[in-house]
């Protein structure tokens, strides 16, 4: 709740600067200085652990007492959410996914980074590194943070085996108020993806950019499951999932590894797999503010999140894929088999996980025809679905 | 050392009275400037502070913003904002959803008030009623967050409620339910119901009732007639707290139900940087609220404020 407030506080705020100031793009930091003594960070909720919710998962104090820059952090509820939080300009960066970063980056929100001045990314993976959603014409804007699926999940006990993700969609009258789904616009990619690889008549090749009828076949697809009473969950409410799953309130949904980790902990029975049609997920990225008040211990920060000790940690703790072969190793040492479980280096894994991206109107291709429903469209969609 | 100390406040306290005197003067034979100098800092206040950003955020409604990175673009003026809140009718159906839950939550906090209230001013002995007042006033020391969290664990699937009503066959509500929201709503803002009435109905004169019953008029014909009457404007100064605050919050319906209200709609969208549309929509409760004070105004409600 506190995080609702403090967001409200900010989106005012937001509101006022987004009147009266456009941010310049500010260049590349070219020499790495003094910590300032604070960082400010928007993340994903559980990407900066300081020891308070488990006392083994802490990257933030090994930082803190290293570089003497102290880290605050608020989550975001989803990416949209996320990329309001950093233009209130009261963040140095944060760790963001695809449908954040690609905004970011178009609106000089964010600033090109300077990979010499961090010795920890020539560890990366290669196939990570200068993406379309973490870098802008050949230069990087960010540090990969980890990647992982978006997971159908659901309760062994109450639940038959699923391989597909008819269970929240075609069969979702069989768990009637039992449903638990991510409370984002971003959701409305899932039922493309569902519809892309079910109906080939729809011609869906992408399903963040979707014409005006296969946007429609994708609402008319949600509202059909929106029939059958589903819970939500979103980034700031993830918690809130775990406990449903865990007191059989819900039997069937979308999640992420951390809360299939988390209820296997607690000995829940549940299960959860990537289903055949695929899935969306994300892989994401620090990224540095372009108005950053913190900018030196926003880089030493970047450095120590691409750290064996630190990558390895947060990306065992989240259950996403480590970004580096010497994360992957020490992540065994906490969790062994986590980078084969999270297909960390196995690239046709990823080969059917679309990231998330933001919708376009021009479809975000060359091809002129074509029109796409953009991003408001979404927004204004999933409000009625919501609303109605 | 001495004469130093000694001599600095004696220079300055040469000084500095007659000018200060001079001031006063001149400040004393205009009266008018005195109270402009007086009013100027909280006038500052409200006009740029209160009223400017107000009216910024507002002003975003007749903005555009980038439909890719979701950027808004001043002094681009549009009523987009405004087309998209007619055209879909999910605006609408929010709307009168929140109306309607202001106007229940009004109506039932007024029905479970007037009761306590008329207890409290006229039948408890003093003591109990200083103890009522205690009581109405308590639940307002607890954060209005503490007590909403604290009706989830009653209201949640296998919560209080849920545990009581097992015996009977019946489940609990869970946190999805609309009706929650009404539930809640009242909790909260009936303290500010009660006192109002509390303080109207105290102000009614005994030998009012008294008259009333010497010219022979039952207890029904009195309260309709001679009570109700005298307290209608205090009963609408408590309406004016329970509808207003129903209609603008939005941590209520989002923490015990999974209904949207205006609010929600309003904190989403900006949260989303949909600005525009966010602006737009909050000038729909500014206008109610507007509306109903100037309703309540005619009905004497800020005589008994």
């Amino acid at each position: 709740m506190r995080s609702i407030r403090t967001t409200a506080l900010f989106v005012s705020v937001g509101m006022v600067t987004a009147a009266c100031g456009t941010s310049l793009p500010s260049g590349m930091l070219d020499k790495l200085g003094e910590g300032e003594g604070e960082l400010n960070l928007v993340i994903w909720a559980g990407y900066a652990e300081d020891g308070s919710a488990y006392p083994e998962f802490d990257w933030v104090t090994p930082f803190e007492e290293e570089t003497g820059c102290i880290v605050n952090s608020t989550p975001m509820a989803d990416s949209a959410a996320g990329v309001q939080l950093l233009r209130s300009g009261e963040y140095d960066g944060g760790s963001f996914s695809g449908n954040a970063t690609d905004r970011l980056m178009a609106a000089g929100d964010v600033a090109p980074v300077n990979v010499d001045l961090l010795p920890n990314y020539a560890n990366v993976f290669a196939g990570l590194k200068n993406q379309a959603h973490n870098s802008l014409d050949g230069v990087p804007y960010g540090v990969p943070h980890g990647r992982g699926p978006n997971l159908l999940i659901w309760n062994t006990e109450e639940v038959d085996e699923q391989t597909t993700w008819d269970g929240i969609w075609e069969n979702a009258g069989d768990y009637e108020g039992k449903l638990s789904i991510f409370d984002s616009q971003d959701f409305i990619a899932d039922a493309a993806l569902h519809i892309m690889a079910s109906d080939d008549d729809m011609g869906i090749t992408n399903p963040y950019q979707l014409t005006q009828e296969q946007f429609d076949a994708a609402i008319a697809l949600l509202e059909a499951q929106f029939e059958h009473g589903p819970q939500f969950w979103s980034g700031a409410t993830f918690t809130e999932q775990i406990t449903a799953f865990a007191a059989g309130d819900v039997t069937i949904g979308t999640t992420w590894q951390f809360q299939v980790n988390s209820l296997a902990a607690e000995g829940a029975p549940v299960k959860a797999i990537k289903p055949a049609e695929g899935t969306t997920g994300w892989s994401d990225t620090w990224m540095i503010a372009s108005d950053a008040a913190n900018p030196n211990c926003m880089y030493k920060w970047m450095n120590h999140m691409m750290s064996a000790e630190a990558n390895g940690q947060a990306t065992v703790y989240f259950g996403e894929a480590p970004t580096s072969q010497q994360a992957c190793d020490y992540a065994e040492t906490i969790a062994p088999g986590h980078c084969e479980q999270t297909h960390a280096t196995d690239e046709p894994y990823w080969e059917d996980i679309w990231y998330w991206s933001t919708a376009r109107k021009d479809c975000g291709d060359e091809d002129a025809n074509t029109t796409c429903v953009d991003y408001d469209g979404w927004v204004e969609a999933w409000t009625t679905l919501r609303g109605g | 050392m001495v004469p130093m100390t000694t001599e600095g406040p004696s220079f300055a306290s040469a000084a500095a009275p007659s000018r200060a005197r001079r001031v006063a003067t001149w400040l004393h034979a205009r009266p008018r400037t005195q109270l402009r100098l007086l009013l100027a800092a909280p006038l500052l206040w409200l006009v740029l502070v209160y009223i400017g950003s107000l009216a910024i955020l507002l002003l975003n409604a007749f903005w555009t913003s980038d439909s890719f990175t979701g950027k808004v673009n001043p002094f681009d003026w549009s009523l987009d904002a405004f087309v998209q809140i007619f055209s879909n009718d999910v605006y609408r159906t929010i709307a009168v959803r929140t109306l309607g839950m202001a106007v229940l939550v009004t109506v039932t906090a007024a029905l479970l008030a007037f009761p306590i209230a008329y207890y409290m001013a006229r039948v408890a002995s003093p003591r109990m009623r200083r103890l009522l007042v205690v009581a109405v006033l308590m639940p307002l020391w607890a954060s209005y967050l503490v007590k909403i969290f604290a009706w989830r664990t009653i209201l949640q699937g296998n919560g209080v409620l849920a545990w009581v009503l097992s015996p009977f066959g019946i489940s609990g509500p869970g946190t999805d339910e609309l009706m929650n929201s009404w539930l809640v709503f009242t909790y909260l803002w009936l303290p500010y119901m009660i006192l109002p009435i509390y303080a109207g109905l105290e102000r009614v004169p005994s030998s009012l009732l008294e008259a009333s019953a010497d010219l022979g008029a039952r207890a029904g014909t009195t309260f309709r007639r001679v009570v109700l009457p005298l307290v209608i404007p205090a009963l609408v100064a408590g309406s004016i707290f329970t509808f207003s605050l129903t209609l603008g919050d939005y941590i209520v319906p989002d923490l015990v139900s999974d209904a949207k209200f205006i609010g929600n709609v309003i904190y989403d969208n900006s949260a989303l940087g949909q600005f525009p549309v966010a602006a737009a929509y909050s000038m729909l409760p500014i206008l109610i609220v507007v509306g109903y004070l100037l309703v309540a105004r005619r009905l004497g409600a800020f005589e008994s404020l």
